[in-house]
């Protein structure tokens, strides 16, 4: 187990690493920052002066070794906006972030389960092609669009929740809403599938021959083994939620990094931008880290191999 | 061996009829049902085996789920020593049948250990002291020949014969008095099978268990069976000793089967040959859209008119043999007559 742990961290360190390197080349050789953060009638001396300060102005492999050497010790330089440091400035932000993805999840998991369980072991009836076509709507309503009709609906009509701003819990709740249930619709359908493969196998007919309550026979040998298409999936939407977050920060004005990422883009703010992607590379490493190890509390035949 | 069929039997089937609702294939089409068991009655007596034959899909499984009360007949009932099956209460119900499954490790949770499952019906039944549930599980997993160090074992850390032992163990822990065997053994190797027919021979003349056995494997059948119940199409169309079923089978679907195997030993001396128009050449007609009358008409190599209007009822042929065939029990199928 140790050596299986191990391993998954010396991958997930390989891969950050691949991430961090890309993105440096990338957005190094996709345009000049100067020419995008300086007004165009700047004289050429004064450019040159500006990219001489930033080190841009030396060879790629340098500026790049200049990057590497800086990162390991943790500094990952100064904005090219406002000479902020990178890192005070993006961690100020990740929290709100955090919080706002964190209650997206916990939409997309627990609405996402319970209809994918609902409808499952009631499938076929009504309520399982009711809740299988809200799933078809919500996957196919993009969170922008499903943003606004929230904040007409709750916002607007019911005037029961804030439209934009990031200060208390009842501003948490409509972002969360609009990140989260478009996951919800895809858990809720992943969900059904892996239920509903899983009540096949003749192991439930045994637990339920054996005298096993039909909800106890669902909790304890259904839903487990049903759980890993739907931990993968975890892993994987942790990833589209920093992308949707984006966009769900601009329409609610919320003060996260997502928007610093679009301010940043724009203006080619290389560092500010590297940080953050580093930091999405970061969180999904760690999240596939996590699912990696919950495969191996999951399933038995994962973490012991071929073991006999 | 065979005991007879008494009053009361250990187990019965009483006009036994199940249909699935099917899938509609285009909108508006009308919902259709597919008979999977129709109109069946069974009985099985104490320590007595009852083998259940036929093709893939005629219903075999349907009728070993409906007597353990998994599934709700649409009409009929099971009874279990007299007391209709579905009316016990679970944890009573799986005191008392249990079944045993085709495919081993289908059959165990993949993420339990060993131990926990079959402990786990013992915890059922209300057993608390660990010790107590330790001292039963290496009880279970040894009177099936197998190592009690096993309980540390995952599912897929097991041979395939030694997970079918692990399945019976399991069935056996509430020392259940009758026992579905659903294909036990057509997931295993010939050498593993032999050692299992001869483990479920031993524990059903050391417990005198009740035994519902589903198979294709007539050799097997052979072997273990005290009666024979043959289906197609979800009825019974020969039921009857095992001998006799097999030695002077009146039914032309059960002189097919019985002419498809390669070697049966009790067979072999006077089996019939299988004719020009072979069953076995057909496949089975569209559940969804029998043919009227005999079901078996279209494979037929004895079909007449009359079958084509009225499907033979089960009639009792001779003594503690039914058949249902027109041309049966005319005695023309039948060289013994009635």
């Amino acid at each position: 187990m140790a050596w299986f742990v191990l391993g998954k961290c010396l991958r997930a360190v390989g891969a950050l690493w691949i991430v961090l390197t890309l993105t440096f080349f990338a957005l190094r050789t996709s345009g000049d920052p100067a020419l995008a953060m300086l007004p165009p009638d700047w004289p050429p001396d004064a450019i040159a002066a500006y990219k001489e300060r930033w080190g841009l102005d030396r060879p790629l492999p340098e500026q790049y070794a200049t990057y590497l050497l800086k990162l390991a010790r943790g500094d990952f330089g100064n904005s090219f906006r406002n000479n902020a440091v990178v890192l005070d400035e993006v961690m100020r932000r990740v929290p709100k972030t955090l919080s706002m993805m964190l209650a997206a999840l916990a939409v997309t998991v627990t609405v996402g389960v319970g209809a994918g369980i609902a409808a499952a072991l009631r499938r076929g009836a009504r309520l399982d092609r009711i809740l299988m076509a809200l799933s078809v709507a919500f996957y196919s309503v993009p969170n922008f669009f499903l943003g606004v009709l929230l904040i007409l609906l709750f916002s607007v009509y019911l005037g029961l929740l804030p439209t934009s701003g990031s200060e208390t819990w009842s501003h948490l709740v409509l972002p969360a809403l609009t990140l989260g249930l478009s996951g919800a619709a895809v858990f809720a359908r992943v969900t059904r599938a892996a239920l509903l493969d899983t009540l096949r196998q003749p192991y439930l007919a045994a637990a339920q021959a054996r005298g096993l309550s039909w909800p106890r026979v669902v909790s304890t040998h259904a839903m487990p083994n049903a759980a890993i298409p739907i931990v993968t999936l975890t892993g994987l939407t942790l990833g589209g939620l920093i992308g949707g977050a984006v966009v769900t920060e601009a329409i609610f004005a919320w003060p996260g990094v997502g928007r610093l990422l679009v301010i940043s883009v724009e203006n080619r703010d290389l560092p500010m931008v590297q940080a953050i992607v580093v930091l999405i590379a970061v969180t999904m490493v760690v999240s596939n880290l996590v699912v990696d190890m919950l495969y191996a509390w999951l399933d038995p035949r994962i973490r012991l191999g071929g073991e006999r | 061996m065979a005991a007879p069929a008494e009053d009361r039997p250990r187990v019965a089937l009483q006009d036994v009829t199940h249909r699935y609702p099917v899938a509609r294939r285009r909108l508006f089409e009308r919902r259709r049902h597919l008979t999977a068991v129709d109109n069946i009655s069974l009985r099985i007596g104490a320590g007595e085996t009852l083998a259940l034959v036929g093709e893939s899909g005629c219903g075999k499984s349907t009728v070993g789920r409906i007597a353990l009360g998994l599934l709700r007949p649409t009409q009929g009932a099971a009874r279990l020593d007299g007391a209709p099956v579905l009316s016990l209460d679970r944890r009573e119900r799986g005191r008392r049948a249990q079944l045993v499954f085709q495919h081993p490790f289908a059959a165990l949770d993949p993420r339990m250990r060993i131990g926990p499952q079959l402990a786990e019906p013992l915890i059922l039944q209300g057993l608390r002291d660990r010790d107590d549930i330790a001292a039963r599980v290496a009880t279970a997993l040894t009177s099936v020949g197998l190592d009690a160090a096993l309980r540390d074992r995952y599912p897929h850390q097991l041979s395939g014969g030694q997970a079918q032992r692990v399945v019976i163990a399991r069935a056996l822990t509430l020392d259940p008095s009758f026992l579905v065997l659903d294909e036990p053994l057509s997931a295993l190797d010939v050498s593993v099978q032999a050692q299992i027919v001869n483990l479920l021979r031993e524990l059903q003349a050391a417990r005198a268990m009740s035994f519902l056995f589903i198979s294709h494997d007539l050799r097997v059948v052979d072997y273990l069976a005290d009666r024979v119940a043959v289906m197609h199409l979800g009825r019974i169309v020969e039921e009857g000793p095992k001998d006799q079923v097999f030695r002077r089978p009146a039914h032309p679907y059960t002189q097919a089967l019985l002419a498809a195997i390669p070697k049966p030993p009790t067979v072999a001396r006077d089996a019939p040959e299988a004719d020009a128009s072979d069953p076995r050449t057909g496949d089975p007609p569209d559940l969804l859209d029998p043919p009227d009358g005999c079901a078996f008409r279209p494979r037929c190599p004895l079909r007449r008119d009359v079958c084509r209007e009225t499907p033979p009822p089960l009639q009792r042929l001779q003594d503690r043999r039914r058949v249902a065939c027109h041309a049966a029990s005319d005695g023309v199928a039948s060289p013994s007559g009635d």
